[in-house]
């Protein structure tokens, strides 16, 4: 089946040699990182987690969101989605690399990964994520691939891959959580302690990763013959309406709880992400931005003509995708770090190095996900010709 | 040919077997192993029947079941800087200028850095002044071992110091999210000025030279103080302590920082407890810090 990845048009091949050169291009930048250190990026002593675990814990909510399809078609047979499932599935494949990857490229001493493997420490939730993670990553390639196999030869999947769907579901859920674990357990960053931190991921992830569906969907149809189906992109934009209220819904009470008890060390961090202390305020307009595109997303997607509308709802996927992208990928990583546990505040931006790694990681994911969404859609034509 | 496919399969088997079967011991057992050999593996234990670590001499070492250390932030005397210059100097801490990227064991904060939470106005003017000593809390129940996923840093059983394997740590930097005090560094550049440049040997010429008892690091590990264990084990205090102590005395000043066993009733730490208002940092977070401030 995988040599559908190697019969493509011409566009297919100058598009994965666009990816290529942004992948080759950041991996020079990464060695150059692995020479000299991770001084070339913009993280420091006081904000020592930056843009690449940013990009890992968005990612692994575009991962997780990959359940907001497989669900309601193999628990609820809402029959449209037994469409789409294999995108999802691939899309998820593509993202937890991405992940894996952004862990990678973050490391201080990438030689010692396999420490984790040869020194297992299950008190850090670290271990639990490289757990989770790694499965997760199995299940959607082994689930994706068997059921895609079957599909081509006219066939229904085998019977023994349903326990592994069924497995499968919980498991994306807790990808999410244990990452929302990772900090929210942390005793003096008051920005992240808070009990509601895995929800708001799960949200979060339910809104960004159908969103981003919706807009593969959309390249799907325009790209290939095959058409992933109106009424499914439809039922993903009610999914992301409900996320993305949710989301919203879950900061608001977020922000009641640090703005009523009017605790200095639960309020300073929002201070500083959203009005800047003394001079200090590198996010400000970003932060605002990333609310005023969520917002702006509920109300266009809360219409439902406009919701209906495929370009408007494409619109309010682009804003949904950007805006929690910020609060995610920039905001709760930076936010949590400034200020540090002495009360000194030290920015934090990424530099150039560090942006074309990060680049170079998105273009392999999405290297990853084109190569399958290739193989996907061309048997999808091939069984209906 | 030997190797047949029923051959093959066997010796794959039990390779695998012997790869995954260390790991997955060490994940079902710590808790119980932990309990049974004081905080050693059964590798470990067998080797420390046949070997001893270079440099241990049973009888010469100071023990204690738990080390403290107490900082009389009023004795320290003023512009001072001997505990840090001696500490970085015996191990080896790499000497970076660039705040962002900068390599501290033990240094000197403001009263409002130290201690935020507890902060005002209206503070004694003469506190506004002092330098405080800060440096690992060497916490009872720490969050960066928590945190760790290679148990690179960990707490000795024995004695409570909580130490830092630079050779294992894999630079994820949990641990550094993790501490309530800062008190973590990470080489973000190559820590020898040499070598950053791209030529050899490791250390400047003008620069004094390095302890070489004292391991070195490379770039892409957290380091942070480890309570001397290394002089400990030859029987001195710590380099802070005892400079400190030098310095102070030389001024006709009592030391500003002291050092001892805190579950030994009779001990300086102990005493100086008793008889003293003292403060820890942050101890609503429960992580219990050994560091104790007399202000």
């Amino acid at each position: 089946m995988f040599e559908k990845a190697f019969l493509g048009r011409r566009k297919y091949w100058i598009w994965l040699a666009i990816l290529g050169g942004i992948i080759g291009v950041g991996f020079i930048m990464w060695l150059w990182q692995f020479r000299v250190g991770l001084g070339i990026t913009g993280m420091s002593r006081d904000v020592s987690w930056g843009f690449y675990i940013g990009q890992f814990t968005y990612l692994v909510g575009v991962a997780a969101a990959g359940v907001m399809v497989v669900l309601p078609y193999y628990l609820h047979h809402f029959k449209a989605f037994g469409r789409i499932t294999i995108l999802a599935e691939f899309m998820a494949v593509g993202a937890v690399s991405m992940c894996l990857l952004f862990i990678l490229v973050d490391l201080g001493n990438p030689v010692r990964m396999l420490n984790m493997v040869l020194h297992p420490t299950p008190n850090s939730v670290l271990f639990w994520d490289m757990i989770v993670l790694n499965v997760y990553l199995f299940l959607n390639i082994f689930i994706g691939w068997t059921v895609l196999s079957a599909e081509r030869k006219s066939a229904p999947p085998p019977r023994w891959i349903k326990p592994f769907i069924y497995i499968s579901i919980p498991w994306a859920i807790s990808i999410h959580t244990v990452t929302a674990y990772l900090y929210a357990g942390l005793p003096g960053r008051h920005f992240w302690l808070t009990a509601v931190m895995a929800p708001r991921f799960l949200s979060s992830a339910f809104c960004a990763g159908p969103a981003l569906l919706i807009l593969l969907c959309l390249i799907v149809r325009k790209t290939t013959r095959f058409d992933p189906g109106k009424e499914q992109i439809r039922t993903l934009g009610s999914i992301v309406t409900y996320a993305l209220i949710l989301n919203v819904f879950l900061f608001v009470c977020e922000l009641f709880t640090v703005f009523y008890s009017q605790i200095p060390g639960h309020m300073d961090h929002f201070h500083y992400l959203f009005f800047g202390h003394e001079g200090h305020g590198n996010l400000i307009s970003l932060m605002w931005l990333a609310f005023a595109l969520m917002t702006g997303a509920i109300i266009l997607l809360v219409i439902p003509a406009c919701r209906r509308n495929e370009e408007i709802l494409t619109v309010a996927c682009v804003m949904t995708v950007i805006g929690t992208w910020i609060d995610k990928g920039f905001g709760l990583v930076v936010g949590g770090f400034v200020p540090n546990p002495m009360h000194e505040y030290t920015e934090y931006w990424p530099t150039v190095p560090e942006a074309l790694i990060s680049l170079a990681v998105w273009a392999t994911g999405f290297l990853i996900i084109s190569v399958l969404y290739k193989v996907a859609t061309s048997v999808k034509e091939e069984v209906r010709a | 040919m030997g190797v047949n496919r029923r051959k093959f399969l066997k010796i794959a088997g039990i390779s695998t077997l012997g790869v995954v079967a260390k790991p997955a011991a060490d994940a079902l057992a710590v808790e119980w192993l932990d309990k049974r050999l004081g905080g050693f593996t059964i590798p470990e234990t067998l080797l420390h029947l046949f070997h001893r670590p270079t440099g241990f001499t049973p009888g010469e070492a100071l023990t204690a079941k738990r080390w403290a250390m107490v900082v009389n932030v009023k004795n320290c005397p003023e512009g001072c800087k001997a505990c840090r210059e001696v500490c970085h100097k015996v191990h080896n801490v790499p000497d970076i200028e660039n705040p962002r990227h900068e390599i501290k064991w033990i240094w000197h904060g403001e009263y409002k850095h130290v201690f935020p939470g507890q902060k005002h106005e209206h503070i004694e003017e003469a506190l506004k002044k002092i330098p405080f000593v800060v440096l690992c809390n060497h916490c009872q129940n720490p969050a960066c071992v928590r945190v760790c996923p290679t148990k690179a840093t960990f707490k000795r059983k024995h004695d409570g110091i909580v130490l830092m394997d630079m050779h294992r740590c894999i630079g994820c930097r949990f641990c550094m999210a993790a501490c309530p005090f800062g008190a973590r560094s990470f080489n973000w550049i190559i820590p020898w000025p040499r070598e950053r440049a791209g030529t050899m040997p490791r250390f400047r010429k003008d620069k004094e030279p390095p302890n070489p008892e004292f391991p070195t690091r490379v770039k892409g590990v957290v380091e942070k103080c480890n309570f001397c264990a290394e002089r400990l084990a030859k029987g001195q205090i710590p380099a802070c302590v005892e400079t400190c102590r030098e310095v102070t005395k030389k001024k006709g000043m009592k030391p500003a920082l002291v050092f001892g066993d805190l579950e030994a009733p009779d001990s300086e730490v102990r005493q100086l407890l008793r008889s003293h208002y003292t403060l820890r940092r942050k101890p609503e977070l429960g992580t219990n810090p050994n560091v104790y401030y007399i202000v």
